[in-house]
């Protein structure tokens, strides 16, 4: 009897005797949750290096919990409410802080980000940047010889010539690109939509959609970020894709960490927050992340990040403003992409 | 099925009560239980998410009032003109080839065209963007023939077009299944019988296969209109700018970047309101089903074997095939390009494989067994001749229910389940669960097309058969049911598993890192630049989802064991 019994429970004993002693040898540590998006923790981002890079400083675990981008780490901070497990939230861009603030879930920072330098000036109490990208068009440069050298060549550009880019409705690129015809145009905004309407191609969900039809050779541009060819460069070894920089100047991407009220261990989150801006882990975001560094880093960026477009003027909106408007100027949108 | 075999009638089993189902009492009362149950289940599992959601105070929330202002009935109006397009052109298609197969079932081959037709519902919506893109896309095989021709991209697939394309590329083949599934029910006496008067195609057409074919339409039309309704990536990725938007782009809009959950629901409302109506609207335009009863006679067809027919048949197969599997093949060779070696060494590429294929066969044999239990209680709640308002309401609800929850975003069910869940700890422990539950409810109506009518016409042929036998409960599945059911069972578990299998969906919603699926992989490792390692993923996933298929699809000699079993 015992014989027939072993072989058919075994494995759920052994299962439950593995879920105990994982239990239990959690709780004696320190534990630092942290809420972040996917392709953060994914096995080519900067996760596992960032969290083993500070587990040796803090005697504590480091552990993630991820979803599917920055406007998904909100909605899940909002369906979990005051009693979230999140000790930090790393993730979310400059447009989504008046927002999250609003929830009230986050705690002021206290620490000092003299360090931090970000183009167009980025300082929250609330908030800490940790990597920041231009949005910028790519443009493979086996079709396009001459790229848009500006906004207004861009929109007024020859119809033929074909870019992909993100809907502001599902995407923060798409978001992105919104706010900076908007700073470029002003009350133009909506005639300009309408005269690039012409060069679209299509407009993606999300920013995966839209760059795997540009690398298929799809159409020659992409709405991207300036980073995007130091990958090509780097992992690929080819400098075939190239952002075009715009006279105009390009909207930034700020992205922030923040730590939570309900954090158990306000110290360490704390400490965290300053090791997010320290020169460890500033010189992983670059290779990883494929972003841009806020703060010093150990070593000097490789040598593709200097081939990059640095743009002269930066744009920036509050997250206020763009909290306030944002529904007017997507229905704007929608408006002059909609006219057949 | 039941407690045990039950060989004695019981004595007061009234023969004129239940005439076309002749079960015993406890039985029936068993089944339509079961049935109940099951429905619900789903009816609960819905409502209650659906409830929390609106429960729900939003921290935050902007909230302003209007709900349908002119952009929502502008997305509404697009998403019933494409999908009835779509579901137009799927359909109009899917008569010729599923008529084409049936009437040429001699050639070396056959089986694995019908097992091509269930490959597009297992790749996800950008996967196959990518394929069709490959070949019509503005820089595809087909304008890069044209090129060669002098010609300058005559095809532009981005627009309407574009998306029409796509939901025919995914739905003339399921379309054409289920009629071919149909087709091959016909009994054989009936060709007999139109040998013997030498009925011409057209006849034949007429008074046969339509028939066979026309009470099937309406369940597969309101199945891809669904689908077509519910389209999202595709119709985004393919439209070519914002005026082609469907509710559900608003629906994700609202939920995920605007986090307004009551406005998510008064959509999902509006989109399951104008959805249905167009669903009556559809059953009642068509006529009812015609099944038609035979001794069990091996099925030998007569016609189609010379001439134009015979060529016809084969022009229509050969476009078919050209259509589903030029995209496919555009899928295999950009995967071929991958370092497929190092992928399938890649843990993580086996970890997601083995979760995908765990959910995929969880999640289909729970549907297909709730699926069945429910069109059981169905049968039995309508087979005496002056039902009970009950049990009446009991059948309306289960096929009401078979039909409109696809309608459902995902995205609801995920973040109510998220809110149900999460006062009980970790909502991440029951991660696995609910994505098989949801994978589940989203491949029912699949499942329900399937078996629906291969058991409504199984039950008229064997069910007094059974019953005269005193044949019920477990004996009556495994001599009678189970040998003629085999098939449709089979292909309904296929289509439930490619489904699941392509569903990127229910596990995004929870995104968990510690479950991965293969879809999520694909999707992660392109988010992060690598577009040809996601390619080489797609690859796998389209095998994973053949051999699943071939198991499907078995051939055509066990199938006809099993007619000659079941007539014996």
């Amino acid at each position: 009897m015992r014989k027939a019994i072993i072989p058919f429970f075994g494995p759920f004993l052994v299962a439950i005797a593995a879920l105990t002693t994982a239990f239990s040898a959690s709780a004696e540590d320190k534990v630092l949750t942290v809420y972040t998006y996917e392709s953060f923790t994914s096995e080519w981002g900067p996760g596992a290096k960032v969290a083993e890079a500070f587990e040796k400083t803090c005697g504590c675990k480091v552990s993630y919990v991820s979803v599917a981008d920055g406007v998904e780490l909100l909605t899940r901070l909002k369906l979990e409410g005051a009693s979230s497990k999140a000790d930090i939230v790393l993730g979310l861009d400059t447009n989504l802080v008046s927002e999250a603030k609003a929830t009230g879930f986050f705690a002021p920072h206290g620490i000092d980000t003299a360090a931090v330098k970000v183009p167009g000036g980025f300082s929250d109490d609330t908030f800490v940047p940790y990597d920041y990208g231009h949005f910028a068009v790519i443009y493979d440069t086996q079709v396009m010889k001459e790229p848009p050298k500006s906004l207004k060549e861009l929109v007024e550009g020859d119809p033929a010539q074909k870019i992909v880019i993100e809907d502001p409705r599902t995407s923060t690129p798409g978001l992105g690109l919104l706010l900076w015809v908007k700073s470029v145009y002003g009350d133009q905004a909506g005639a300009a939509w309408a005269k690039l309407r012409d060069r679209v191609l299509t407009v993606t969900p999300g920013w995966s959609e839209a760059y795997g039809l540009f690398t298929k050779g799809e159409a020659p541009m992409v709405l991207s970020y300036t980073t995007s060819p130091a990958y090509h460069m780097i992992a690929e070894s080819t400098d075939r894709y190239q952002a075009a920089a715009f006279s105009e100047g390009h909207y930034i991407q700020i992205e922030v960490a923040g730590m939570t009220k309900a954090a158990r261990d306000p110290a360490l989150a704390r400490d965290f927050l300053a090791f997010v801006t320290g020169p460890e882990f500033q010189s992983i975001i670059p290779t990883t992340n494929w972003m841009m560094p806020v703060a010093a880093t150990k070593e000097p960026l490789p040598e593709a990040f200097g081939k990059l477009v640095h743009p002269a003027k930066t744009y920036l909106m509050s997250s206020d403003e763009v909290a306030a408007n944002r529904k007017a100027w997507i229905d704007e949108w929608l408006a002059a992409m909609s006219k057949n | 099925m039941t407690e045990g075999g039950k060989f004695r009638q019981s004595p007061n089993y009234n023969r004129k009560q239940y005439k076309a189902i002749m079960i015993n009492r406890t039985e029936r009362h068993f089944t339509l239980a079961a049935g109940a149950l099951c429905l619900g289940g789903i009816v609960l599992f819905v409502c209650m998410a659906a409830y929390a959601l609106l429960a729900f105070d939003a921290p935050g929330t902007p909230g302003d009032g209007a709900v349908f202002d002119a952009y929502v009935w502008r997305v509404a109006r697009f998403t019933l003109l494409q999908a009835s397009l779509s579901t137009l052109l799927s359909i109009l298609f899917a008569i010729p080839v599923a008529r084409a197969l049936a009437r040429q079932t001699g050639f070396f081959g056959r089986v694995w065209i019908i097992r091509l037709m269930t490959l597009p519902l297992g790749l996800p919506a950008l996967v196959a963007a990518l394929g069709l893109i490959g070949i019509w896309g503005r820089q595809g095989a087909l304008n890069t023939a044209f090129a060669a021709l002098g010609l300058d991209q005559p095809i532009s697939i981005y627009g309407l077009s574009g998306i029409l394309l796509a939901h025919v590329f995914f739905n003339m083949p399921l379309a054409a299944r289920l009629m071919l599934g149909g087709l091959e029910r016909i009994p054989g006496e009936y060709w007999l019988v139109g040998a013997n008067l030498g009925m011409r195609p057209l006849s034949i057409f007429r008074f046969i296969e339509w028939p066979a074919i026309r009470g099937l339409v309406p369940g597969i039309a309101g199945l891809i209109f669904m689908l077509c309704a519910t389209s999202f990536t595709l119709v985004l990725i393919l439209g070519g700018g914002p005026a082609a938007s469907t509710i559900e782009v608003a629906i994700y809009q609202a939920l995920r970047f605007d986090f307004d959950p009551p406005r998510a629901i008064a959509l999902s409302l509006l989109q399951i309101a104008v959805t249905s109506a167009l669903l009556v609207a559809i059953r009642l335009l068509t006529p009812k089903a015609d099944d038609g009863h035979g001794g069990g006679r091996k099925v030998r067809r007569f016609d189609g074997r010379h001439g134009f027919g015979r060529i016809g048949d084969w022009l229509v197969i050969a476009l078919a095939v050209l259509f589903i599997a030029l995209p496919l093949a555009s899928v295999i060779s950009s995967g071929l390009r991958s370092d497929l070696i190092r992928l399938a060494g890649d843990t993580m590429v086996q970890r997601a494989l083995v979760t995908s294929i765990v959910i995929a066969v969880v999640s289909s044999l729970l549907c297909v067994v709730a699926t069945a239990v429910m069109i059981r209680a169905r049968q039995a709640a309508m087979a005496p001749r002056h039902p009970l308002a009950l049990h009446r309401g009991l059948a309306a609800a289960i096929s009401a229910s078979s039909s409109l929850v696809l309608l459902v975003p995902p995205v609801v069910l995920g973040a109510g389940w998220f809110l149900l869940l999460r006062p009980l700890g970790d909502v991440a422990v029951f991660t696995p669960l609910l994505v098989v539950l949801i994978n589940m409810l989203m491949a029912l109506p699949f499942v329900y097309r399937v078996l629906e009518p291969a058991m409504t016409t199984h039950s008229a042929r064997t069910a007094r058969l059974a019953a005269s036998l005193g044949l019920g409960g477990w004996n009556r599945f495994r001599f009678i049911d189970w040998p003629a059911l085999r098939k449709p069972v089979l292909m309904a578990l296929s289509f439930a598993c490619a489904l699941s299998l392509g569903d990127l969906g229910a596990v995004a919603l929870f995104g968990s890192q510690d479950m991965v699926t293969l879809p999520w992989l694909l999707y992660s490792r392109m988010a992060s630049y690598r577009s040809t390692d996601a390619a080489g993923l797609a690859l796998f996933l389209g095998l994973v989802c053949l051999v699943l298929t071939i198991a499907g699809t078995p051939s055509a000699t066990n199938n006809d064991k099993g007619r000659h079993d079941a007539a014996a």
